[in-house]
């Protein structure tokens, strides 16, 4: 088997805030065209640390890099699709005004702007819904339009703030077989979770916890290694909880 | 190209929030017209007591314009001065004349007093003194309070709002994540505020030049000068006045706390504007007027509306206002550095 190229890596990475520290030390590779998931209960840092990576925030000690080029750069920047954890739609417009005015940043335009804009909101299923105001959408409805806003310039890395919030199982199925399309595709998902049974769905799992990396490996890895038959439990050996 | 895509994108916000394009057009008409009205609502009549005054000087004063009763003894002609009913009475004892006003508004006291002033009879008999000729280097007899003020209030106006709403609106950019959204597109920090500058420029550019033709066509307000110039100093004050609300946005966390500015950063410019006489201003606050946007606008849009003057006389407030605007882009994009380091 042929070894897999490193497409993001994270080298001796910390942040902190003033004594507040948010990450410590972390080293990490993804490898492309992976599904990676990055699991922690809330304020484990888990955005600090994709942050770092979309260029938006720089670490105190430590670099990352996406494609062996040292974040932030703006060059990057178009290759790397991110989708935060709010919502960053412009409610008083609609869903195709938002479309078009995220794609024309990326520099997409004419015939190719109104294809892609058909083709993201196929994969979301919002077609139907492309002239309505944002701010008649539903939360899921919003949480669908930005991850197709993050897919519109076909990024070879998509770097997602739990994507699934607020998304009914139905829905979530039918997102994570979007990204297995996307994965064959060859792009590279970074996706932070707190539910453990998403997390399953991943290629590979970082656990994260306090600011530090506790474990890295595919769900079964984690589980053999640990001895146990769920990743929650997993987590919870790696934690450092008693059995 | 990224800087049109945001220009548009907030055009179009603009134009869907109704009720604000409806604020920033129709709220500075409306005040003006009842500007207008209040001050050029005609002169005030007033009401003066003769009291016992010889009919032979009666017969010489010009009684026009003045609302004159008579009264037989000072005493009634008192009690009616308490009683309001009259602003002020005459009376000429050992052959000097002598008034007695109300006083209390000193608009209606100084109203009073000119009146009579010009109706008492000049000289005596003879009346030989030869009529003073008023000339006007600027403005005429007939230029009210309302054109002395209207300039002021028309770049007061075109400031406080985009003020206001260009600051409102990058505010919503910060707190609902779009900024941090942008940021993490190729757009660069300088696009964002270019964006932010021409959208809301071509905004202002029609706003004032529905405003300033208004006030100028409709009301009649003084306009020596070329409206162009009128449409150029409003333009780059509202530059100013965007630049600097972005700027202060970040430093409120929600609307409310932006609303706070106003008594701080745009009401005080008021007073340096030239509204109120800038040389009776205490010296120890009088410095600083040159630190105000509306100081440079006040003064050039008076330049070019009451007095006529043109580029000669307001270059340097064109270079002063340019030079905010220049310092106010540059700090905002320093100031962008916060959110994304590249």
């Amino acid at each position: 088997m042929e070894q897999p190229k490193t497409c993001v890596s994270i080298r001796h990475v910390s942040k902190s805030y003033k004594k507040h520290h948010v990450l410590q030390d972390i080293n990490l590779d993804i490898f492309e065209g992976e599904i990676f998931g990055l699991l922690g209960p809330s304020g484990a840092g888990k955005t600090t640390l994709v942050k770092q990576l979309t260029g938006l925030d720089t670490p105190t000690s430590g670099e990352s890099y996406v494609f062996q080029t040292k974040m932030p750069s703006l060059k990057l920047i178009t290759s790397i699709g991110y989708m935060a954890q709010s919502d960053a739609l412009y409610e008083d417009l609609s869903a195709k005004e938002n479309l078009q005015f995220f794609s024309s940043l990326y520099g997409l335009k004419g015939e190719k702007q109104t294809r892609r804009i058909a083709e993201v909101m196929e994969l979301v299923q919002l077609s139907g819904d492309l002239k309505r105001l944002v701010s008649n959408f539903s939360g899921g409805m919003k949480r669908r339009l930005s991850l197709a806003i993050a897919l519109l310039h076909e990024p070879k890395i998509l770097i997602l703030d739990e994507p699934t919030v607020g998304i009914d199982p139905v829905l979530r199925k039918s997102i994570w077989e979007a990204f297995y399309k996307l994965k064959q595709n060859g792009t590279t998902i970074i996706v932070t979770t707190h539910v453990m049974d998403e997390a399953g769905k991943c290629d590979r799992l970082g656990l994260i916890r306090d600011g530090g990396l506790i474990a890295v490996g595919t769900p079964d890895e984690l589980k053999e290694m640990s001895n146990t038959t769920t990743i929650e439990e997993a987590f919870l050996v790696y934690g450092g909880a008693k059995k | 190209m990224r800087v049109f895509a945001l220009t548009q994108r907030i055009l179009r916000q603009i134009v869907r929030d109704k009720r604000t394009m409806g604020l920033l057009i129709i709220a500075p008409i409306l005040v003006l017209t009842m500007l207008h009205l209040v001050f050029n609502g005609g002169d005030y009549t007033p009401k003066i007591g003769f009291v016992d005054v010889p009919t032979t000087v009666v017969e010489q004063m010009n009684l026009e314009g003045a609302d004159v009763t008579t009264y037989s003894d000072e005493k009634s002609a008192k009690a009616d001065l308490a009683n309001r009913m009259i602003d002020g009475y005459l009376t000429i004892a050992n052959n000097a004349p002598a008034v007695v006003l109300e006083g209390s508004d000193p608009g209606v006291a100084g109203a009073t007093m000119k009146w009579l002033q010009q109706a008492m009879p000049t000289g005596q008999e003879n009346g030989h003194s030869p009529q003073l000729e008023i000339d006007y280097l600027h403005g005429s007899s007939d230029m009210g309070t309302f054109d002395y003020f209207g300039p002021v209030l028309l770049g007061f106006f075109v400031f406080f709002f985009v003020f206001l709403i260009a600051g409102v609106s990058f505010l919503r950019e910060r707190t609902t994540g779009t900024l941090e959204r942008l940021l993490a597109s190729p757009l660069r920090k300088w696009e964002i505020v270019m964006g932010y500058v021409v959208g809301f420029g071509i905004f202002t550019m029609i706003q004032s030049a529905i405003i300033a033709a208004y006030a100028i066509y409709v009301l009649g307000m003084m306009m020596e000068g070329a409206f162009g110039y009128v449409l150029l100093i409003t333009l780059l004050l509202a530059l100013t006045a965007l630049t600097l609300g972005i700027l202060l946005s970040s430093f409120a966390n929600n609307e409310l706390q932006m609303m706070q500015f106003i008594p701080i950063i745009v009401v005080p410019q008021i007073f340096f504007s030239g509204l109120f006489n800038l040389d009776t201003i205490s010296k120890w606050l009088s410095w600083v007027g040159p630190f105000t946007p509306l100081y440079y606008a006040a003064d050039a849009l008076r330049d070019i509306m009451v007095r006529g003057y043109g580029w000669g006389a307001i270059y340097m407030d064109i270079f002063a206002l340019a030079g905010f605007s220049l310092l106010f882009i540059s700090v905002n994009i320093l100031a962008l550095r916060k959110y994304r380091k590249i």
